[in-house]
């Protein structure tokens, strides 16, 4: 089978303003994203031959992405929406190097975003993300995301002797990098007091374990390696990419403990021909602290059972041995549901250009950035590079 | 019978009709694949285990342990906010599969990881009754 090796680059990188943005629905966020991005990659709309984008829950189309070509008034030839849990924001970009390296289209831009703060009520939110669990099965029972999340995170401290204090480490350094991103949502330090103290949510989850509500989009350019030269911004190289999907409903997952993130790591780095160690840095999915933790482990950063002591260690924040979340993450940067990873992908691009600013790692040449969605259901990992080598 | 209205009722379809009939009638029921022996929760139209379609309705145990619980102290929605703290578990039954619910008659801060627990059935109405479990005592059973 051919590789896809770095036979694709990220050619252009752009975010909306992020946090909370009442100015513009989620259908202008999207737009603006476009807008931003094809400034970044000094290209005009008529040179884009494919988009995709995500539905949002605040301004849902039928066929999104169809409506946003419309609104643009482009006429791509790959245009598709996609469901986007933070797993299969990344899937399509695998899907997308696919269509280009197979000719189906040239220039692709991925834009996603939603106004879940601004454009939803906190109980709306709330209900529609708990929609997520089984109809039957699951939601009489009267669980949140946070539950589902929190089920995760106890197993692993039954079964680990986990604490919560080093689930509370992860909060703290995601807020320690977005205090030196003028972009984030939240920039005030915390501390492992702060979070343990914060309001439980749902046990062992507090309010400073779980997510930010935000509004924003998030946008990227992709095109062949050949076509990649010819941009104003150093290409940022695809050189891993792969999946794992392990279940939909928590309650029907193999493991509590251990994710299909141990196949998609292990299906990026045998493409990439990288192990763990080459990784500058990594963003990993945070929308509750736990994840991350779990992330840490099945892509071979840390020992199973060992993501406690590895995050404690100081490992995971900038001046570590593995830098996570350099921009913040969800937990800090911002969180507006379905296009909550584009955020960690612009900002790689960012670190890979060295166009990182304060919260740059310095040398940085290869990356992990890795998302799930559902209930750590579905994962993809990404393996970037500032080279094609 | 206590006041449900507003929360989260399961609507029966064909396939998952006979499991909550069975939960009507206070008896917890799961497929049993004569084929490879499996059970399976939840319902389905083939086993999950070798795609065969010899599957039969049976009464199971009940019993099963906690495999891990959270307190949901921000309730999903107003019809359950009267219930804060509630356990969400997921128990793994006996027989093998693993299902969401609660844990009840009991403190929610008693539960953890591995208590043993047995089924129950709360009536929401004269419909519809919800599997949920609360500590099993051990030893003399």
């Amino acid at each position: 089978m051919e590789s896809l090796r770095g036979k694709v680059a990220i050619v252009g990188a752009a975010d909306t303003q992020v946090g909370i943005v009442p100015e513009l629905g989620a259908t202008q966020l999207c737009i603006d994203a476009v807008r931003r991005v094809l400034d970044d990659a000094g290209i005009g709309k008529d040179q884009v031959d494919g988009l995709v984008t995500c539905n949002s829950m605040a301004e849902p189309y039928m066929y999104h992405a169809e409506a946003m070509a419309e609104y643009l008034q482009i006429f791509p030839r790959y245009c598709i929406s996609v469901g986007a849990g933070g797993g299969t924001t990344f899937s399509i970009l695998h899907h997308v190097a696919s269509a280009i390296v197979t000719g189906l289209c040239d220039t692709v831009v991925i834009s996603m975003a939603d106004s879940l703060r601004s454009g939803l009520s906190r109980e709306q939110a709330l209900l529609m993300q708990s929609a997520t669990g089984h109809a039957q099965f699951e939601q009489p029972y009267g669980a949140t995301v946070p539950a589902y999340y929190a089920l995760i995170a106890r197993a692993h401290m039954a079964r680990y002797g986990t604490t919560q204090e080093q689930f509370a480490r992860i909060a703290v350094a995601c807020r320690k990098h977005a205090s030196l991103n003028p972009s984030a949502q939240m920039r005030d330090l915390i501390t492992v007091e702060d979070v343990v103290n914060s309001r439980m949510i749902a046990d062992p989850l507090h309010l400073l374990d779980c997510s930010l509500v935000s509004d924003g989009g998030s946008a990227v350019i992709l095109t062949s390696a050949e076509r990649a030269k010819d941009f104003p911004h150093p290409p940022v190289y695809l050189l891993g990419v792969g999946e794992g999907h392990g279940h939909e409903h928590i309650s029907q997952a193999q493991s509590l403990t251990t994710s299909a993130a141990v196949e998609s790591g292990q299906r990026a780095y045998a493409m990439a021909g990288l192990g763990p160690a080459d990784m500058d840095f990594a963003q990993l999915y945070d929308c509750f602290t736990p994840t991350v933790l779990l992330e840490l482990e099945d892509l071979g950063f840390c020992e199973k059972g060992e993501g406690g002591a590895f995050v404690e260690s100081g490992a995971i924040e900038l001046g570590g041995v593995l830098p996570v979340n350099t921009h913040g993450g969800l937990l800090s940067h911002c969180h507006p549901g379905n296009p909550g990873s584009m955020f960690a992908l612009t900002e790689t691009v960012m670190q890979l250009r060295a166009q990182a600013g304060e919260r740059q790692v310095a040398g940085a040449e290869v990356a992990m950035v890795h998302g799930q969605g559902g209930i750590m259901s579905s994962h993809t990992s990404l393996i970037l590079g500032r080279e094609n080598a | 019978m206590t006041d449900h209205s507003g929360k989260i009722f399961p609507v029966p379809t064909p396939e998952t009709a006979p499991y909550w009939q069975g939960c009507h009638e206070h008896e917890l029921r799961l497929q049993h694949c004569r084929g490879c022996g499996q059970y399976q929760f939840y319902p389905r139209i083939i086993c999950s285990g070798c795609m065969g379609d010899d599957l039969q309705w049976v009464a199971v145990s009940g019993v099963g342990e906690v495999l891990s619980f959270t307190l949901v102290r921000r309730a999903v929605s107003a019809a359950y906010s009267s219930e804060v703290p509630y356990v969400v578990a997921l128990i793994q039954l006996r027989e093998g599969p693993t299902m969401m619910s609660n844990v009840v008659e009991c403190d929610p801060e008693s539960v953890a990881v591995g208590m043993p627990v047995t089924v129950l059935f709360e009536d929401w109405s004269d419909a519809v009754s919800i599997p949920k479990f609360r500590p099993r005592l051990t030893g003399g059973e």
